[in-house]
């Protein structure tokens, strides 16, 4: 797990250490992704690739708020999830190749990645196909008696679902452990919210299922984190689900396919001045709470990681073809 | 994987099929505390078949657990159950309202092991009641279960006897991977005796539930009996027919049917679905792939009219497999 797991409540402390623990994970997404995009231009990577860059503050304000027996569930777009939530990036990056040492042995990619050891649960590429699992997640722990929060990262796209709406009913009705995070990021692919939505203000869905509900900052690691806290302290306290929207915006493509017909380059320049990595570290050299020498050894620790995984992956193997049927059925079945 | 603990001798009693699968679930209740029902009305209302009718009472809200109309989530979330250390037995009122579900068993239940490399398993149940007889029109009364045969990942069973709704759940239960288990709808009143001491069965194989040597039949589900109505036709015009009950569709026991074809030489199915892209299709091609040089004449198969099931009863019936429909093509076969 990440060092940044609190003990159950604590309250957040913003020591020069925890905010450095955050910039390091946004930075650590920030770069690993970097690397994807120019891995899939060299044709490693293949498939779809969603890049995070640009919302990293949010997966990194709220992930460290989860304990380990907690359970995430994700979209097609987790790779900072995955890693935040300690999944190791030589796994992750030798599933993004489609290796045999992947965290899916290679059946999954990008899009799939999962991690029993730390209860990371994909990797859904169903818009909103994840939240009933997270509901059904919640609803085991509560009928087992065991005091664990479900995390569930959608996108704004997600609302527009049945199964959004479905899913959010049931978890109020049921008073379910689940934290619903939705990453509004403006677009769902090219469609933006205020084309897809009656209400933009998604927050309020939630509320209309009684479904406590708060907007934040998503470019705001600290304002998402202090929110993800006292939403996952009060789904500890027993009071159900909870639902937080960050309101935040992605800098990449949608895909690597995506030519960004939908928007204005204007738009993406006017946002990056809100870069959640930048801006925490402005914040933190301000306050004096960022050394000089902080950022670069940042960098190069988790260049050193990322290149690892990258070699990692290089070396990995390609799963026989022999094995293709492999893990269709827990049990040998010859249909 | 098959508990004999049920050995309680005693003579048979009488049964609906209902009533043998209500206990088969109070059995699964009471034997695994994993183990709770989700769905529509299964609670309160006692089941719109009233499969589950006094569960609710006996094991309460929790464990016998009323969903709102929202077959994607429910579905979905005994899926999610599943993965987190769960049993859950979810029921869809009826096939075509699984419809609204679908998402959830293809992509989710099916691929779920697979996305991960081998790392989860869903040991999920979804009982689901399929086919016509009820003049219920062509919103309540399909026969799909050909399509989710189609689905790796997914096991099919169809219980078509009292024994088999009584014992199919709890090996169903101990799979490992999602089973989807189709009841049809007209064989809930059905009555017969069954063994006091009836038990968990096998969900992999066919069974020969008529022996004969002239022309196999194959069928599954709420088809059984009017193929068997049909077999005991044709052995008063001297034709001995064989009828194999698949119980499973997926994994198809294509042994148990190669075997009874290479003996017979003829095969017939007969299946509820419409014949385009049938299972019945599936069937025929594993026959062909397997039996075709032992074969004395063309596959036939016996399959509902393409056409949305109707509300009068005569269009209904007429557009169902029948044993007359069965019979004649056995004739036609035999060129008798
Ligand atoms: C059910 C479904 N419909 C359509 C798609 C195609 N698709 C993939 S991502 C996407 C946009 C989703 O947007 P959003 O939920 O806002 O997430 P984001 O990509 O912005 O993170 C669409 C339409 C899909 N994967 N699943
Ligand atoms: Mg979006």
């Amino acid at each position: 797990m990440s060092d940044l797991s609190p003990p159950p409540h604590a309250k957040p402390r913003l020591t020069r250490d925890h905010l450095l623990g955050l910039l390091r994970q946004m930075v650590r997404i920030r770069r690993f992704e970097e690397r994807c995009g120019e891995l899939y231009q060299q044709e490693k990577i293949r498939g779809f690739l969603h890049l995070y860059i640009g919302e990293e503050a949010v997966a990194a304000g709220v992930m460290g708020c989860l304990h380990p027996e907690d359970a995430v569930v994700a979209t097609y777009r987790e790779h900072g999830h995955a890693i935040l939530r300690g999944v190791p990036m030589t796994a992750v990056m030798a599933e993004m190749y489609g290796k045999a040492e992947g965290c899916s042995h290679g059946r999954g990619g990008s899009m799939h990645l999962f991690d029993v050891g730390t209860r990371f649960f994909g990797g859904n590429a169903i818009v909103a196909g994840g939240l009933p699992l997270a509901v059904g997640m919640a609803l085991a722990d509560r009928m087992r008696g065991l005091p664990r929060v479900t995390a569930c990262f959608f996108g704004d796209g997600a609302v527009a679902e049945g199964e959004f709406h479905e899913s959010l009913n049931l978890a109020a009705l049921w008073k379910l452990p689940v934290l619903f995070v939705c990453e509004n990021n403006l677009y769902a692919m090219g469609t933006r919210l205020d084309r897809a939505q009656s209400q933009t203000d998604l927050h309020l869905k939630a509320a209309v299922y009684q479904v406590a509900s708060e907007a934040v900052d998503g470019m705001d690691v600290v304002a998402v984190e202090a929110a993800a806290r006292r939403m996952t302290d009060a789904i500890r306290d027993g009071a159900g689900p909870q639902f937080l929207e960050c309101r935040t915006y992605r800098f990449r493509a949608h895909s690597m396919f995506d030519p960004q017909l939908y928007r204005d380059k204007a738009e993406v320049d006017d946002w990056k001045r809100h870069d959640p990595v930048a801006r925490l570290s402005a914040w933190m050299r301000e306050a004096g709470m960022l050394h000089d020498t902080d950022l670069p050894t940042i960098e190069r620790e988790t260049e050193a990681e990322i290149e690892a995984a990258v070699a990692f992956a290089e070396a990995g193997k390609w799963e026989p073809v022999e094995d293709l049927a492999k893990d269709v059925y827990t049990r040998e079945v010859h249909p | 994987m098959i508990d004999a603990d049920i050995t309680v001798a005693a003579a048979s009693r009488m049964i609906t099929y209902r009533d043998a699968m209500r206990e088969a679930l109070r059995d699964a209740l009471l034997r695994d505390e994993r183990v709770f029902l989700m769905g529509e009305d299964v609670g309160c209302y006692g089941g719109c078949y009233a499969v589950s009718k006094g569960l609710y009472d006996e094991f309460g809200p929790d464990r016998i657990r009323d969903t709102p109309l929202s077959e994607s989530t429910f579905v979905g979330a005994g899926i999610g159950a599943a993965l987190n250390g769960m049993r859950p037995i979810v029921e869809i009122m009826t096939v075509n309202f699984s419809l609204l579900a679908l998402d959830q068993i293809v992509n989710n239940a099916a691929t779920l092991r697979h996305m991960s490399g081998g790392q989860v398993s869903v040991p999920v149940v979804f009982r689901i009641p399929t086919g016509a007889g009820r003049q219920l029109a062509a919103q309540h009364s399909h026969s799909l279960e050909g399509w989710y045969a189609h689905v790796p990942g997914l096991r099919v069973v169809a219980p078509a006897t009292l024994e088999d709704a009584r014992g199919m759940l709890w090996t169903a239960l101990q799979d490992p991977d999602p089973v989807v288990m189709f009841e049809h709808v007209m064989l809930y009143n059905m009555e017969g005796t069954l063994d006091a001491a009836a038990g968990p069965v096998d969900i992999d194989r066919a069974a020969v539930r008529r022996a004969g040597r002239d022309v196999t039949l194959i069928t599954y589900g709420g088809s059984l009996f009017k193929t068997l109505a049909a077999a005991e036709a044709l052995a008063a015009d001297n034709i001995s027919a064989e009828v194999v009950d698949l119980r499973s569709l997926r994994p198809l026991d294509a042994e148990t049917v190669l075997a009874s074809v290479a003996r017979t030489r003829r095969a017939v199915i007969v299946d509820e679905g419409w014949r385009t892209g049938s299972f019945a299709a599936e069937v025929s091609a594993r026959i062909m792939e397997g039996a075709f040089w032992s074969l004395d004449a063309p596959v036939a198969r016996v399959c509902t009219a393409e056409v949305p099931i109707p509300y009068p009863r005569h269009l209904e019936q007429a557009a169902l497999p029948q044993p007359a429909a069965i019979v004649a093509a056995v004739k036609a076969l035999m060129g008798a």
